[in-house]
């Protein structure tokens, strides 16, 4: 039915289970915007945020999936900028996954402002003394970098690239994509760092605050750091799963153990520095503020010094570790677990530098304020999900995604 | 904002973020205008069988 659009010499699914797959992710999609319309209509009172939580789960998951999609970045700096050729075999799976999170970021973002048609007061009437505006100004334009390194990849497919105008729209921009990497690599550096300067200039609150250096809180650099580090690893996790849904080997083992060497070792100095950073504000930052480091992880239900273990310890040094050894590495079973273990790394990191920094007290009189999403916040969270596997379907089944699919695959 | 509206004030904040946002936008900008236009020229080439 659709194989004139198939990349040639590969094989895809029947047409019939193509669409299951659609429509059952597509379900979850539905059951998503129904309740981001909800909230439009009927307000932010469909959500469970309070006076303690401006921020919420909402923000968690954009912080987590731009970090997430931090892989596309890093990974076009190093094929582009740093000149690893190998890279080029995995490249467009880290465009397309960092273009599937930067576009769930910027819809997330839609929901959480209340009243999208106002979503460009931000850059009309910006507030230049925000790192906000800096995180919106550089997340808008790096969005639009992963979609110029996209359509490259649309018009590719055999049925657009007969056209011969497209054909060479798509040639010139990869020409040029070295440019176009490098501004996305430059945005991306201020965005990410941006995400963690918000956390570390609330000097109100001393579970995140953080000295620095010049007008850049130490956590300005740790989370440009971390999407470094950890983006890759969700590329490759995802890259995985693909193989194993689909049962190809889709890339060549040489390629995934030199993007999870580098990120490995990003990993491994990442951890050192937000160790020292983590001693030094348990031991000098928060005393100076009246704290000491157990009144952040004691006289609560949920936040205990396990948090604190599983993102340094399980969720960084573990995989650092695996990912910086040639045995870990060239063995699939323990680098896949490395990959789980960073993504979860990462997304707990993400997740203590906005709701536990929410939730910790902060005067004498306060206690500790929990917090539960309603359903609403939770079912908008996933939509992204369900819209990446949607995504990530199609563009599977009619682009080419993978270089190496028809050496690794032979049609007989 | 540009600098010819009401809200516009010539410090460095300004300068900086805004003047940011539109060098990034320009390159954006004018590569994907130069991929456009080669494109198109390439293309009326290939139309016309000169392929040089």
């Amino acid at each position: 039915m659709d194989s004139a659009f198939i990349p040639n010499g590969v094989r895809r699914c029947a047409p019939g289970k193509f669409l299951v797959v659609l429509a059952v992710a597509g379900a979850v999609l539905l059951w998503g915007v129904y309740a981001m319309l909800l909230c439009w209509f009927k307000g932010l009172n469909q959500t469970n945020m309070n006076n303690n939580y401006g921020f919420a789960l909402w923000i968690w998951a954009d912080l987590a999936v731009i970090a997430l999609g931090g892989g596309a970045f890093f990974t076009g700096f190093l094929r582009y900028i740093i000149g690893k050729d190998e890279l080029k075999n995995i490249v467009n799976y880290a465009v397309l996954i960092g273009f599937i999170c930067y576009s769930s970021a910027l819809l997330i973002l839609a929901i959480d402002i209340g009243q999208p048609l106002r979503g460009w007061f931000i850059f009309w009437h910006a507030n230049v003394h925000s790192m906000l505006t800096e995180v919106a100004f550089c997340l808008s334009c790096y969005f639009g970098v992963l979609t110029i390194e996209y359509i490259p990849l649309i018009l590719e497919n055999r049925g657009i690239d007969r056209v011969p105008f497209l054909h060479h729209l798509g040639h010139n921009m990869h020409d040029i994509m070295a440019v176009f990497a490098a501004t996305g690599a430059f945005l991306s550096f201020f965005h990410q760092g941006s995400l963690g300067g918000v956390a570390g200039v609330l000097f109100g609150r001393p579970f995140s605050f953080r000295e620095g250096f010049f007008i850049w809180p130490w956590t300005f650099f740790l989370f440009t750091w971390s999407a470094a580090a950890y983006g890759p690893c969700f590329t490759l996790l995802i890259t995985r799963i693909t193989e194993a849904v689909t049962g190809k080997k889709l890339v060549k083992d040489n390629v995934v153990e030199l993007l999870a060497k580098i990120s490995g070792w990003m990993m491994a100095t990442y951890i050192i520095a937000k160790i020292v950073d983590t001693l030094y504000w348990a031991n000098v930052t928060a005393p100076s503020k009246g704290f000491t480091l157990m009144d952040f992880y004691s006289h609560n239900a949920f936040y205990g010094v396990w948090i604190l273990i599983l993102e340094i310890v399980i969720g960084g040094i573990i995989p650092a570790a695996i990912l910086i050894t040639d045995k870990g590495r060239k063995s699939p079973a323990a680098r896949t677990t490395a990959f789980v273990l960073a993504v979860i790394g990462v997304c707990v990191n993400r997740w203590v530098m906005v709701l536990q920094v929410m939730a910790a007290p902060v005067m004498t009189f306060d206690k500790w304020a929990l917090y539960y999403p309603s359903w609403q916040e939770v079912a908008t969270t996933i939509l992204p999900v369900a819209y990446g596997v949607i995504l990530i379907a199609i563009s599977y089944r009619y682009l080419p995604i993978f270089p190496q699919e028809p050496e690794l695959n032979p049609i007989d | 904002m540009f600098p010819f509206n009401f809200e516009w004030i010539w410090d460095m904040p300004h300068m900086v973020f805004m003047g940011g946002l539109w060098y990034a936008l320009g390159i954006l900008g004018v590569g994907m205008t130069y991929c456009i236009i080669k494109a198109a020229v390439n293309a009326g080439n290939h139309a016309t069988g000169n392929h040089d």
